[in-house]
């Protein structure tokens, strides 16, 4: 039944980084993880990708025992877990004669955009295709960036919603710090490719929201892989899910936090170790005498935060809480990049844009929980008015298909309600804005030359309903083509089990 | 349009524009508008005459008496209103609230026919506003759960006491085929069992009622209420709403209606698309929407957003719900129902069957058809003026008149924006 399964993941619910000059340990390990790109070899998107580097390591497992990994002391941005994307096989292409939005400045109209070797090279209005340049006509078409959804539990709840692979939430404890979301990430997920159908490039899969540290977060790109590392975005940081309100409430209520003032305790309690632990850590990290501390997974990352490597990602909905949350992060010296949810950011968009703090919104879910009762439609528009970083956001592997007509929804509000919303501005809150919540806006976000060329093609303006992603290029390549089942990947599931487009009984 | 149409159309309205000349009472013009009748073939700058709640002419020329209140359409849309013939609006506030919650019956081992969900309807919920003012006119309240889950009714979205606001109650009986668990059963074939069974029940009920009543039949499966609340589905009276998303439990839908002679509507219906001409050999009609294609269970692994459109073109009825997959769509996103419409367009269905299919589809499949889903004389005045085209998402209500009344009280979600536009200067400290 759908609407249990939302409701579980509703109410229980609702990277990597390339410093490899922190410490020098480990340097080689993170310099292949983090070398942008050498080609992945043949293959095509619609078929089973090819092996990555790191599985074809050890030829018949007989090679000699490895030394231990950066993992094996607490080191700050260790990467036990490196990525393994390279990009797919590209080729040079022009799209011209589109409009195209940015999201890095004005509409560009009978424009083009020229990719090459991953990139984007150009935008702009005098282009010459080169000789071997795959051109495509892009009239009465637009061109924008890769949509960027910052909450997806895609991959940790799959499709189908069944209990085995429900593996977002380790409510457990109401502390989870130590548990990281790409260890649950199954990549086989049918929902990846209706992401990308839907022109999602990059996604930040989170834990649910069962805890008040849920722990970290993972980025990771649509594409096919045999591990989540294929997916890993190279360089991305890593988040910390955190949440308020109702849901730790509901889930620990007979061992506690039960109450708002339970929660914010918890939080509090953990910020305290989390700063000794750091100061420990720090201390031998810098003299190396005696033996190292011990170590604490979960410390670990609150540590993160408290150095400023991982990014805070808080599902919060009510202006209140959000208030009282940017005081704990002064309290102890840490920021928080995103609300998420934000359900009631409205009522304190100043604060928001005052202490640099984004939210990540829904167009107009509302009423599910005491909590999103206040839920209004002109939300992101009020945010962005008040100079904050607003940004949609799915949390929903449906609406994560349609975010372009999620945003139009919030722009027809913010009409409604004598705010009016450009389309220039309205891109933004599905690319660059949740880019930089993810640290990732200097490489994605918008179309400029020198970022990666994630680049959706639409039939026609995106903020249309009857509007279809046509073609979605990573890093300049051809992923998802509605016109050509070849660049429609299929997952392992669905392989004689979801039925074909067109295949009637 | 051809000229042939309109001079058919033109002929079709005569009789209204005879009534209108003779106009009293509350009388409203909605004029200069492209009117979408349903009923009949497009109108430009049109005029739809209202009085006493009833539309009473809709046509190119339709003289509109002086004293009249007009409504200026020009450059805009003029459609029935909408109808969401699948929710539970009024029946849940918060749907984590389990005290504002009254979707859902305990019922006796999962059988719930007797339960009138509407008798708990709200008047008062903040939700029903909202979805009028989006331009959803009426709506079936549904109940939800269970095997047998109770009665549907159909309401319009009216101020007033429950008892105003229902146009027919009961309206179905809604029962489920497919989910195990939530019949209170350990497998699909029991299920079945079980729903023949009460079948088997409700007619012994009836036909031997005396015994019954002085207890010499053997036990039945469900008490008196209920039985007696399932007659008249098994006289194919009236209507009985099916959950079913799996191919093979709408095929075992369709064999156990045609055993029982019951009049079966298919609701969810993922897969349907894959048995369409089973469909609609049996004209059973399907409720479905248009936003979901995810695998999400081992019933929908077929679900597909062009269901609409390929069970459409085999000839079967469709009628557009909800479907965003998210539960605030049954309540609090009631409204969206027309973003459902217009992707159903984006993926194949043309532009007219998906108004219908969330107007006149609905009225006829539940026997309103000669209340409510069209632009005609007689007919309810449930009308929508529109900036634009209806599914467009810039697109907004910007009158809706329910019986020939426009619902001006500004929503929750309007007070709310307002007061936070400008910070009240109580709030700016």
């Amino acid at each position: 039944m759908i609407n249990a399964s939302i409701l579980w993941a509703r109410a229980r619910r609702p990277a990597g980084w390339c410093a490899a000059t922190v410490l020098g340990i480990g340097v080689a390990a993170l310099a292949v993880a983090c070398a942008p790109g050498s080609q992945r070899a043949g293959g095509t998107p619609g078929a089973p990708p090819a092996p990555a580097r790191a599985a074809a390591a050890s030829p018949g497992g007989a090679g000699p025992t490895p030394a231990p990994g950066p993992g094996a002391l607490s080191v700050p941005n260790a990467d036990p877990f490196p990525s393994t994307y390279t990009p797919f096989p590209s080729r040079v292409t022009v799209i011209q004669h589109a409009t195209i939005l940015t999201a890095a400045g004005p509409a560009l109209h009978d424009a083009s955009l020229l990719m090459r070797d991953g990139k984007v090279v150009a935008v702009g209005s005098q282009i010459a295709a080169p000789a071997d340049a795959v051109v495509i006509d892009g009239t009465g078409k637009y061109v924008t960036p890769g949509i960027i959804d910052v909450h997806s539990h895609i991959g940790v709840y799959p499709a189908p919603g069944v209990a085995e692979l429900a593996n977002g939430n380790e409510a457990t404890d109401p502390n989870t710090a130590y548990v990281w979301a790409e260890h649950s990430v199954w990549p086989e997920d049918p929902q990846f490719p209706r992401a990308l159908a839907g022109g999602v490039t990059t996604m930040q899969i989170l834990p649910g929201s069962a805890n008040l540290f849920g722990g970290r977060s993972v980025v990771v790109k649509p594409v096919p892989s045999r591990s989540v590392q294929g997916m890993k975005f190279p360089g991305a940081k890593y988040g910390l899910k955190m949440a308020c309100g109702e849901n730790p409430k509901r889930v620990y209520q007979q061992r506690g936090p039960s109450t708002d003032m339970g929660n914010v305790a918890g939080y509090r309690r953990a910020w305290i170790q989390a700063e000794e632990y750091r100061r420990r850590w720090d201390k031998w990290n810098a003299d190396h005498k005696g033996d190292p501390p011990s170590r604490d997974l979960g410390l670990e990352t609150l540590a993160e935060v408290l150095r400023g490597n991982i990014l805070v990602h808080m599902h919060c909905y009510r202006a209140d809480e959000m208030a009282q949350m940017i005081d704990v992060a002064r309290e102890f010296g840490y920021h928080i990049r995103a609300f998420h949810h934000a359900i009631e950011a409205y009522k304190i968009a100043d604060l928001l844009a005052k202490n640099g703090i984004g939210a990540a919104e829904w167009a107009d879910w509302g009423g599910f929980k005491m909590e999103s009762f206040d839920a209004i439609r002109a939300n992101l528009a009020l945010t962005a008015r008040a100079g904050a970083h607003a940004m949609i956001h799915s949390d929903d592997a449906a609406g994560a298909q349609r975010l372009n007509q999620e945003v139009a929804k919030a722009m027809a509000a913010g009409v409604a309600a004598g705010i009016p919303v450009t389309e220039d501005e309205a891109v933004k809150w599905m690319t660059i804005n949740p880019a930089w919540a993810l640290g990732l806006d200097g490489r994605i976000g918008s179309l400029e030359a020198g970022k990666d060329a994630d680049v959706v093609l639409w039939s026609g303006t995106p903020f249309s309903v009857y509007a279809h992603a046509e073609k979605v290029w990573i890093d300049g390549a051809l992923l998802f083509d509605r016109s050509d089942s070849a660049h429609q990947w299929r997952t392992d599931f669905e392989l004689d089990y979801v039925p074909h487009a067109g295949v009637q009984r | 349009m051809s000229a042939r149409r309109v001079i058919a159309a033109m002929v079709a309205l005569g009789a209204g524009l005879v009534a209108a000349s003779a106009a009293g009472g509350q009388t409203i013009a909605i004029v200069g508008g492209t009117v979408y009748p349903v009923s009949g073939p497009r109108i430009e700058r049109g005029t739809v005459l209202v009085r006493d709640g009833t539309i009473v002419a809709v046509g190119p020329d339709v003289v509109v008496p002086e004293g009249a209140t007009r409504i200026d359409a020009t450059g805009k849309w003029v459609t029935p209103g909408l109808v969401n013939a699948e929710t539970a609006l009024g029946l849940v506030e918060v749907e984590a609230v389990d005290e504002t919650r009254d979707m859902t019956a305990k019922g006796e081992h999962a059988v719930a026919a007797a339960f009138a969900a509407a008798d708990g309807l709200n008047p008062a919920s903040p939700m029903i506003a909202q979805a009028r003012a989006d331009g959803v006119t009426s709506v079936v309240a549904a109940p939800t759960g269970g095997l047998i889950a109770g009665q549907a009714a159909a309401i319009d979205l009216v101020p007033g006491a429950p008892s105003t606001m229902v146009l027919r109650a009961p309206l179905a009986i809604v029962a489920e085929v497919g989910n195990s668990a939530q019949a209170e059963v350990g497998a699909r074939g029991e299920l079945l069992g079980r729903l023949r069974g009460l079948f088997d029940d409700v007619r012994t009920y009836e036909r031997r009622h005396a015994d019954y009543e002085r207890a010499d039949t053997r036990p039945l499966s469900a008490g008196p209420r209920d039985l007696a609340a399932l007659v008249p589905v098994l006289h194919g009276t009236e209507p009985l709403m099916v959950h079913a998303d799996r191919a093979s439990d709408i095929e075992q839908a369709i064999a156990l209606a045609r055993d029982y002679g019951i009049k079966l509507i298919i609701v969810g219906g993922a897969e349907a698309w894959q048995v369409a001409p089973a469909l609609a050999a049996a004209k059973v009609p399907v409720l479905t929407g248009s936003l979901l294609n995810i695998p999400d269970s081992f019933g929908s692994l077929g679900q597909r957003q062009d269901n609409a459109t390929l069970l459409r073109r085999a000839g079967v009825t469709v009628v557009l719900i909800g479907n965003s997959g998210v539960e605030d769509a049954s309540a609090f996103n009631v409204r969206n129902i027309r973003q459902d419409a217009g992707t159903a367009v984006a993926y194949g269905l043309p532009w007219d069957e998906a108004l219908r299919a969330v107007t006149s589809a609905p009225a006829a499949v539940f026997g309103l058809a000669d209340r409510i889903g069209a632009l005609r004389p007689g007919l309810e005045a449930n009308v929508v003026v529109w900036s634009g085209d209806p599914f467009e998402l810039s697109t907004r209500a910007e009158h809706v008149l329910v019986r020939g009344r426009e619902h001006q009280k500004p929503t929750r979600e309007e007070l709310l924006t307002n007061r936070y536009k400008t910070l009240p200067p109580e709030y700016r400290r």
